[in-house]
């Protein structure tokens, strides 16, 4: 009897596809900056992300790719806890970040938003001023005198690439911007707040090719400064803009590598299949 | 062995066998041209010989209907994972094959002068190299069309015969020259018929490295078995 207790203790703790899971990237943890360890995630009953374990590297960038559906934008839900305006959706596990486990019951969930930026799939500016956009979020954290502010919101409009572009307009509406714009007033939005993390979520996939280049080269600025995790569905982009690639596939984390491997030789056949447009 | 299922776009998955066909065409062309070549020579068939070199103005062409077809490919497909390695490999490949016809030609215009010159020796040994060699180009075009990295393995590892035949060939020339300086006309173009083949044979291993990359996605180690001692060969007169 007790053999079979202890054969059963060492089963991988994954399900669905045996031996699928991606090794734990232990490689990597010496510089992680958010650090997921055995993270569950049910939407209600429904079990959408399976033991993930993955590391977000200190300001490096983690692309995620894999067909809808797979959990991608899912986990990104779960790294700034917005799953938890919802009843019913839970997450077992860890996600740490500075030694703190931030899916647990004691974090400040604002607090966190400030530390982890987000970033949609479609421009969301508020029905403000462009200045307001910025100054919006910087006030919800911090109080900042009149001179304080005005630099803090040129800073981050700068950093966002879009500061030489609304400068002189920074009193009129954000609605009036292009798409382009809109997305990279988003991204101004979401630093403004000194994130540690920020996290894009589809942040290219309305925008016109001149447009996503341009946030394309934003991410490559950003990222020596901030820990940056991007989902998306063009893997073009991925190669382009990621350090390191995730593959996901039902919920699960089938393979983590740098992006020149995981796009020439990826070690899983469900990888291949998916990258090089077989299924999905 | 694997075969990957299909790709979503069909029109690709066409394209990518296109392209394995048109190596394995001229990989079928280059064989031929080595097979001929050595025939030409060991039969004295100068119209053959002629027809190789004639030839290989094919298997140029052929050479530049598959870099563009690559260079198409990766314009518009933007091609990764196995599908990239196989197109790279078939640009690398469609190059060393263009090299195979060259020397095939090149033996065979040798043939046409060796068959004005008096014969002296045997010309097995030649036939046996030419062979060998075509035998593993032939192993090694296989390998790329069923994704064969064991077959491509096999070949990589089997160019010591060859080597070994050419070392004797090598050897047996230096000694014909030796004793009548009226061989050395032929026996230097027989080295270099003999050089040809080595050379064909050591492009067939390099295929063979390619395809083992573009299966596996690693590349093989840098030390292939050899044997080519002619580098430091050195033959003595006797007494």
């Amino acid at each position: 009897m007790s053999a079979t207790a202890a054969t059963k203790e060492i089963q991988p703790a994954t399900s669905g596809f045996g031996g699928l899971q991606a090794k734990s990237s232990a490689a990597l943890s010496a510089n992680a900056r958010v650090a997921i360890r055995n993270l569950d995630f049910f939407y209600g009953d429904n079990r959408a992300l399976k033991a993930i374990n993955l590391d977000l590297p200190d300001r490096q960038v983690t692309g995620m790719i894999g067909p809808s559906g797979c959990g991608k934008s899912t986990l990104l839900r779960v790294l700034n806890r917005m799953y938890s305006l919802y009843p019913g959706q839970r997450a077992t596990g860890e996600v740490l970040m500075d030694g703190q486990n931030i899916i647990g019951p004691d974090v400040e969930t604002n607090e966190l938003r400030s530390k982890i930026g987000m970033v949609f799939q479609k421009p969301t500016p508020f029905p403000m001023t462009i200045y307001e956009n910025i100054a919006f979020g910087v006030r919800l954290h911090e109080k900042l005198p009149k001179a304080k502010m005005d630099e803090r919101v040129e800073w981050a409009l700068s950093r966002a690439a879009i500061w030489g572009e609304v400068k002189d307009r920074l009193h009129t509406s954000a609605l009036g911007l292009s798409g382009g714009q809109q997305q990279r007033l988003c991204i101004a939005r979401s630093i403004a707040v000194r994130p540690e993390v920020i996290l894009l979520d589809e942040p290219t996939s309305a925008l016109d090719p001149i447009s996503t280049s341009k946030i394309e080269e934003l991410i490559d600025e950003l990222k020596r400064d901030f820990t940056i995790a991007i989902v998306t569905h063009n893997m073009q982009q991925a190669a382009r803009c990621a350090d390191q690639v995730a593959f996901f596939y039902l919920g699960e984390l089938v393979e983590v590598a740098p992006a020149a491997q995981l796009f020439t030789a990826p070690r899983h056949p469900k990888t291949q299949e998916y990258i090089t447009g077989r299924f999905g | 062995m694997e075969q990957m299922q299909e790709h979503t776009v069909r029109s690709y998955s066409e394209e990518l066998r296109r392209l394995r066909e048109m190596i394995v065409r001229m990989g079928g062309l280059a064989e031929r041209q080595v097979a001929d070549a050595a025939l030409a020579l060991v039969r004295h068939d100068t119209d053959l010989a002629a027809e190789v070199v004639q030839r290989d103005a094919a298997i140029d062409a052929l050479e530049r209907e598959v870099e563009a077809f690559c260079i198409r490919i990766l314009a518009l497909r933007q091609p990764v994972g196995a599908d990239l390695r196989l197109i790279v490999a078939c640009l690398k490949i469609c190059h060393g094959l263009e090299r195979i016809g060259d020397y095939a030609r090149n033996a065979a215009k040798r043939s046409i002068v060796l068959a004005e010159l008096p014969a002296f020796g045997s010309l097995n040994g030649f036939q046996r190299m030419a062979r060998m060699v075509q035998a593993n180009l032939k192993d090694a075009i296989d390998a790329l069309v069923n994704d064969d990295a064991a077959k491509a393995d096999e070949v990589w590892a089997n160019d010591e015969p060859v080597d070994e035949i050419y070392n004797g060939i090598f050897r047996e020339m230096l000694t014909f020259m030796m004793e009548d300086p009226r061989n050395i006309t032929a026996a230097t173009h027989l080295l270099f018929v003999a050089k040809n083949l080595e050379r064909i044979g050591d492009h067939a291993t390099n295929i063979a490295e390619t395809v083992h990359y573009a299966v596996r996605g690693e590349s093989l180690p840098d030390d292939r078995p050899k044997a080519d001692m002619s580098a430091s060969a050195v033959v003595r007169p006797l007494g």
